[in-house]
C-alpha cells in the first residue's frame, strides 16, 4: 500500500468545501429542479407527486412560451451577428495604429461595467417613441433633428409580428415544398425586440472587439508582411490570413455571447417587460413570474430545465475542448 | 513632377483620405456609445423646471444637483431614495468580494500546483457552474435560504455570491499561478515549507496582481447582480441598489430625470473602478473567455 502523504490529504482538503458547495449549489440543486419539473407541485406548498413529462407537454403548447422560444432565437441571431460584425469592424479599425487607440478602446468596452438594469433603464427612456401628436422623445426627437424623420418609429411599443404569411406567394411555396409550417406567426419576429437587441449589442459589442483586438495582435506581423510581399492587397490579407486566423476567437465569441443572450433577464425586466402581446418576452421572464409571482412551481422548474439544456448543448462541448486543449499544451 | 513624385502623392492621398475615413467611423462608434452617458448626465443635472423629454438633447441652464439629491434621499411620502440600498450594495459587495477572492485563490493554488488524481476533472465540473442559467437553481435555493434562515438577508446574498462566484475566482487563480513558475514550489518543498507555509511564503505574496483581477470582475458582477437579489430580497430595507433603481424606474411617482440620476449614482462605483483599473478590468474580461 502506499503510503499516504498528509499533504496530499491538506491539498483535496483545501478544496473540499469549494468543491462540496459546488456540488450541492450547482448540480444538486439542478438535480432538485429537474425533479421538480416532473411533479405537480403548483402552489406554495410543494406537491410531490410525479406526473412524468406532462409538465413539459404543456409548456411546449403554452402560447406564451411558444412565442418566447421565438424571441429568443430571434434575439440570439440579431445581437450576435450585431455584436460579432461590430466588434471585428472596430477591433480592424482599432488595430490600424490610431492615434488615441486607448481612449477609444475605453470608450467602447465602457459600457461592459455597468449593469443590465441601469442600461434597461437608460435605453428605455432613448427609445421612447413619445406620445403620438405630443412629438417625439428620444432617438425619434434625434431623427427628426438630424432631418431623418423617416426612420421614427415605435421601438419597443411596436406589437408587430413579422411573419411569412400562407396566403401570400412565398408561404404558398413553402406550403407546396412541405414546409407550411414555416408561414405561421410562431416563426415569425416581433420587431419590439429590436430595441433590446440594441441595448444589449450597446453593452456587449466593445467586449466582442476586445476579443478581437487581442486576437489580431497574436498574429505575428511577419505572417502579414510575407503576404504584402506576396502582392496580397489590404482586403485580401484580411479575408485570407486574418480571418481564418480568428476563427477560435469567433468561436469563443459566439459562446460566450449567445450564452448570456439565452439568459437574458435584467435587460428585458428594466427596459420593457413582457412588451405588448409578450413581443419582448423571454423565457427567463416568464420563469420568474410564473414561478415567484404565480406559484406555478412544477412550470417554472421546467422552464428553468429547458434553459439549461439550451445552454449546456452551447457550454459542454466548448467546455470539454477547452479543457483537453489546455491540458495537451 | 516626375511619374515618381506624382504617384508618391497619390499614394499620399488615398492614405489620407481613407485614414480620414477609420477616424470618421471610429468617433461616430464612439458617439454612439457616449450618447446614453451624455443623456444620463445631462438629464441629472437639468433643474426640474427644465427637464421635458422633448428637449432631452438639450444642454442643462447650469448646474443643478436637485435630481441627485431626490434619486439619493427619495421625497417622504412619494418614494424612498436610494441611499440606504447602496449602502446594502456596499455591505453585500465588500465582504461577499474578500471572501470569494481568497476562496478562489486557494482553489486555484491547490488546482494549478497541487494536481492530485481527478482534479482534472473537478476543474471543467467547477467551471460549469458559471455559465449556469441561475433560474435552473433559483427554486431550490430559495428554499434552502428559507430552511437556514438567510433568506431576505444581506448575508444570504454574500453567501449566494460566494458559492456562485467560484467557478470564476478558481479559473481566474488557477491560471495566474500555473504561469508561475513551479521551480519556485519544488524550492521550497526541498527546504521543508508544508503545503500552508508555499502558500503564505511563497505564493501569496506574488498574489496581487491576481487578487486585483479577481476582486474588479467579483466586485463588478456583485455590484451589478440583479436575479438573485431581487429573488432573495423582498423588504425594500434589505434591497441592493440594482433593485431598487428598477423599483424606483418602475414607479410612475418618480420624474424621469431622477431615474437617469438614480441609474447614474447605481453606476457609479463600477465605473470608477473601471476608469482607474480599467487594465486589470480588461484582464478579468479576457479570463471570463476560459484562455487567460
Amino acid at each position: 500500500m502506499r503510503r499516504l502523504n498528509w499533504e496530499r490529504v491538506a491539498s483535496v482538503l483545501l478544496i473540499a468545501p469549494s468543491a462540496l458547495a459546488i456540488a450541492i449549489f450547482v448540480y444538486g440543486f439542478i438535480g432538485f429542479t429537474g425533479f421538480a419539473s416532473l411533479t405537480k407541485w403548483d402552489q406554495l406548498l410543494p406537491d410531490f407527486t410525479l406526473v412524468g413529462l406532462h409538465n413539459y407537454q404543456k409548456l411546449f403548447a403554452h402560447p406564451r412560451f411558444q412565442i418566447d422560444l421565438r424571441n429568443t432565437i430571434v434575439f440570439t441571431v440579431l445581437f450576435l451577428g450585431s455584436c460579432l460584425v461590430i466588434g471585428f469592424l472596430l477591433a480592424v479599425l482599432l488595430d490600424q495604429r490610431i492615434r488615441g487607440e486607448g481612449l477609444f478602446r475605453s470608450i467602447y468596452l465602457f459600457p461592459m461595467a455597468i449593469s443590465f438594469i441601469v442600461t434597461g433603464v437608460v435605453w428605455r427612456w432613448l427609445l421612447n417613441p413619445g406620445i403620438a401628436g405630443a412629438g417625439s422623445t428620444g432617438v425619434n426627437l434625434l431623427f427628426d433633428k438630424a432631418g431623418l424623420g423617416f426612420l421614427k418609429w415605435g421601438w419597443f411599443t411596436d406589437p408587430t409580428v413579422l411573419y411569412i404569411h400562407p396566403e401570400s406567394g412565398v408561404g404558398q411555396l413553402l406550403q407546396r415544398v412541405g414546409l407550411g409550417a414555416l408561414a405561421n406567426p410562431n416563426f415569425g419576429m416581433s420587431v419590439g425586440i429590436i430595441s433590446v437587441v440594441l441595448a444589449a449589442t450597446w453593452q456587449m459589442s466593445g467586449y466582442t472587439m476586445a476579443l478581437y483586438l487581442a486576437g489580431l495582435r497574436a498574429i505575428p506581423d511577419e505572417l502579414r508582411e510575407a503576404a504584402r510581399v506576396d502582392g496580397a492587397t489590404e482586403l485580401k490579407i484580411l479575408r485570407h490570413v486574418v480571418l481564418p486566423l480568428l476563427k477560435p476567437i469567433t468561436l469563443s465569441a459566439i459562446i460566450i455571447l449567445g450564452h448570456i443572450s439565452l439568459k437574458i433577464y435584467d435587460l428585458v425586466v428594466a427596459m420593457t417587460g413582457p412588451g405588448p402581446g409578450f413581443s419582448t418576452d423571454v423565457p427567463a421572464y416568464f420563469m420568474w413570474e410564473t414561478t415567484f409571482e404565480g406559484n406555478h412551481f412544477s412550470r417554472g422548474a421546467s422552464i428553468a430545465t429547458v434553459l439549461l439544456l439550451m445552454v449546456a448543448v452551447l457550454i459542454v462541448p466548448y467546455l470539454v475542448y477547452s479543457t483537453r486543449t489546455e491540458a495537451e499544451l | 513632377m516626375t511619374m515618381q513624385t506624382r504617384k508618391l502623392i497619390g499614394s499620399f492621398r488615398g492614405v489620407r483620405w481613407s485614414r480620414l475615413l477609420i477616424y470618421a467611423v471610429l468617433t461616430a462608434f464612439a458617439l454612439f456609445y457616449l450618447m446614453p452617458v451624455y443623456v444620463l448626465i445631462v438629464t441629472g443635472m437639468k433643474s426640474f423646471a427644465e427637464v421635458s423629454l422633448y428637449r432631452m438633447w438639450n444642454l442643462p441652464s447650469g448646474l443643478h444637483f436637485d435630481s441627485y439629491v431626490r434619486a439619493w434621499f427619495g421625497s417622504p411620502g412619494e418614494f424612498r431614495g436610494l441611499s440606504l440600498n447602496f449602502m446594502n450594495s456596499v455591505y453585500l459587495t465588500v465582504p461577499a468580494t474578500l471572501i470569494s477572492a481568497m476562496l478562489g485563490s486557494m482553489n486555484g493554488y491547490v488546482l494549478s500546483k497541487w494536481k492530485f488524481r481527478g482534479s482534472d476533472v473537478l476543474f471543467p465540473l467547477l467551471l460549469f457552474g458559471m455559465f449556469i442559467p441561475y433560474q435552473s437553481i433559483l427554486i431550490p435555493l430559495m428554499q434552502t435560504l428559507s430552511k437556514i434562515g438567510l433568506y431576505g438577508t444581506i448575508p444570504g446574498l454574500i453567501f449566494i455570491h460566494v458559492v456562485y462566484g467560484i467557478p470564476i475566482t478558481t479559473l481566474i487563480f488557477r491560471n495566474y499561478y500555473a504561469a508561475l513558475p513551479t521551480e519556485l514550489v519544488e524550492a521550497a518543498k526541498i527546504d521543508g515549507a508544508t503545503i500552508f507555509g508555499i502558500y503564505r511564503h511563497v505564493l501569496f505574496p506574488l498574489s496581487m496582481p491576481g487578487f486585483v483581477v479577481v476582486m474588479i470582475w467579483q466586485f463588478t458582477s456583485i455590484w451589478n447582480d440583479f436575479l438573485f437579489a431581487v429573488t432573495v430580497t423582498g423588504n425594500p430595507e434589505v434591497q441592493p441598489i440594482t433593485v431598487a433603481l428598477n423599483n424606483l424606474a418602475g414607479s410612475f411617482v418618480v420624474e424621469w430625470n431622477v431615474q437617469m440620476a438614480g441609474a447614474l449614482l447605481a453606476a457609479l462605483p463600477t465605473l470608477l473602478v473601471y476608469i482607474f483599473l480599467g487594465r486589470y478590468f480588461m484582464r478579468g474580461l479576457m479570463a471570463g473567455s476560459l484562455k487567460g
